[in-house]
């Protein structure tokens, strides 16, 4: 389980995070909503350690992350970047090996490979792009390769930084089907940043939605369109006018 | 706030961020000799370095001190025929060359050329998070990335040194054989004669610093570019430049620890 309690983050003069608490329980999928700049991605990033925040604390399992083996700690997760973050100079299938050829999880380069192009085949490309560059592949292949690299070591709890962000109708049905297939399957603990709805009713089992700061909402998704909350109702039925103020 | 205050106020304000950016450069840099020597060690990204870093930038050091080690030997000829000196041309052009023209010349093409390739490489890793990515798959960027470039630059400039000293010297060599009508024998005996080992350990020495600040530079920069492309931009032009003026400051500090009695 994670758990978020009454964490704080700042930019500068921009309280990003002003007091966050939420559980996502074990196994569940967790969908974070919310405008831009109100933190979704900010909070993902705090439990990877990639951003410390200021106060508050952030537990996994009843832990506090990290400690003396960080490595262990980040084995037990994976993340699928918004742009996919996919290694530039490595090939497809060292991308998403590259947790599987060093550090405690390292596997001769023969399996890891063997591995890679599973994983590849679990999201839907095949072993011929396995020896291209991530820049010869379309945005979506990227996603997609990015998926099969936050799934590799097949981790127990799974990040996903809008995953369709970029992307075509058809494509984005294609990553949401296989994000909620994989975390089913894998039975793994989700937590999923997204602005789509049809992610949001396709991926989540629970929703949280951040704004100014804190979670204004948190409900099963079954229990989103009914929530009577103002901000929800805006944000969901993407409405111009309503409590959250649309800069224009 | 008084006249004087506002006077004083901006010039405390930069001293003060010239001390932070002082201060963090000397964490970074104490952060990546920290991981030198532990493991895991990353061979292959060190192999790549030495080829990207020393064999591709052999090229420019080389051209650079072919065209200087000729410039060299016509200013010394003409400096050199007011007071009747002209023999001393070659061994003036391989001393010039060895102690102090090619680390420093070598040292600036390949901040040009290294510093800038490798903050504009980890700056646009920054901006499209595989920087992040890396640490999400336990992997620390200072090891991965940093260390096995700055390890391979201050491996391999003594190298480059070594090769572009010997072009230059004979760079110098055609032009006094050539065009100043030095005898092929002797330029070669005179410069021979009057170079000395520790000529040539300096400037490997300073090649060896030189190395290391660029790759240095070249990290600290582009890991903690700025947002867009943008960013990346100034972490490129902030690399070649802070290398570049470290590169003559320190080349300074060497030559007169090396040098003055």
């Amino acid at each position: 389980m994670i758990e978020f309690q009454d964490v704080h983050k700042s930019f500068g003069a921009n309280h990003v995070l002003q007091g966050v608490n939420l559980k996502v329980a074990k196994g569940e999928s967790m969908v974070i909503i919310g405008g831009s700049g109100t933190g979704k991605s900010v909070l993902i990033k705090t439990v990877l350690g990639l951003l410390i925040p200021e106060s508050g604390t952030i537990l996994v399992d009843g832990k506090v992350g990290g400690g003396a083996d960080r490595d262990a700690f980040l084995a037990r997760f994976g993340m699928l970047f918004q742009g996919g973050a996919l290694f530039d100079s490595l090939s497809v299938w060292q991308n998403v090996a590259f947790r599987l050829m060093r550090g405690a999880l390292k596997k001769p380069k023969e399996e890891a490979r063997a591995i890679a192009i599973e994983k590849l085949r679990r999201v839907g490309l095949k072993e011929e792009i396995a020896d291209h560059f991530p820049g010869e592949l379309s945005g979506g292949m990227q996603k997609r390769v990015g998926l099969a690299r936050a799934i590799a070591a097949e981790p127990e709890i799974i990040f996903f930084d809008e995953p369709t962000t970029g992307l075509d109708p058809i494509m984005s049905g294609v990553i949401n089907e296989l994000i909620r297939e994989i975390v089913v399957e894998m039975g793994a603990t989700a937590m999923t940043i997204t602005h789509d709805m049809s992610s949001v009713r396709a991926i989540a089992d629970k929703v949280a939605m951040l704004h100014d700061g804190r979670v204004q909402w948190t409900g099963p998704v079954g229990e989103m369109d009914s929530s009577g909350d103002p901000y929800l109702d805006q944000f969901i039925n993407a409405r111009a006018h309503g409590p959250i103020e649309a800069v224009r | 706030m008084n006249p004087a205050q506002q006077l004083l106020a901006p010039i405390g304000r930069s001293t003060l961020g010239l001390l932070a950016s002082i201060g963090r450069v000397a964490m970074f840099v104490a952060q990546t000799l920290s991981h030198i020597f532990r493991p895991p060690f990353y061979l292959k990204e060190l192999l790549q370095q030495l080829l990207s870093i020393g064999y591709f930038s052999l090229p420019v050091v080389g051209l650079t001190t072919l065209f200087t080690g000729g410039a060299l030997a016509l200013q010394i000829y003409a400096g050199g025929a007011r007071f009747n000196a002209e023999s001393v041309v070659p061994s003036i052009v391989a001393i010039g060359m060895v102690r102090e023209l090619g680390p420093v010349l070598a040292g600036l093409m390949v901040a040009g050329r290294v510093a800038a390739s490798i903050a504009a490489e980890l700056g646009t890793m920054k901006v499209t998070e595989q920087i992040d990515a890396l640490v999400t798959l336990s992997t620390n960027p200072i090891k991965y990335l940093t260390v096995p470039r700055v390890v391979a630059a201050t491996l391999v400039m003594p190298i480059l040194v070594a090769v572009g000293d010997s072009i230059g010297i004979f760079g110098g060599y055609l032009v006094g054989t050539t065009s100043l009508g030095f005898n092929s024998a002797a330029y070669i005996s005179n410069t021979v004669d009057f170079l000395q080992s520790w000529d040539v350990v300096s400037g490997l020495i300073k090649a060896s610093a030189f190395g290391f600040i660029v790759a240095v530079m070249g990290c600290y920069h582009g890991i903690n570019s700025g947002r867009g492309a943008q960013g990346v931009g100034k972490a490129t032009t902030n690399a070649v430049v802070s290398a570049s003026v470290l590169i003559l400051a320190v080349n300074f500090v060497l030559t007169q620890l090396f040098f003055t009695q």
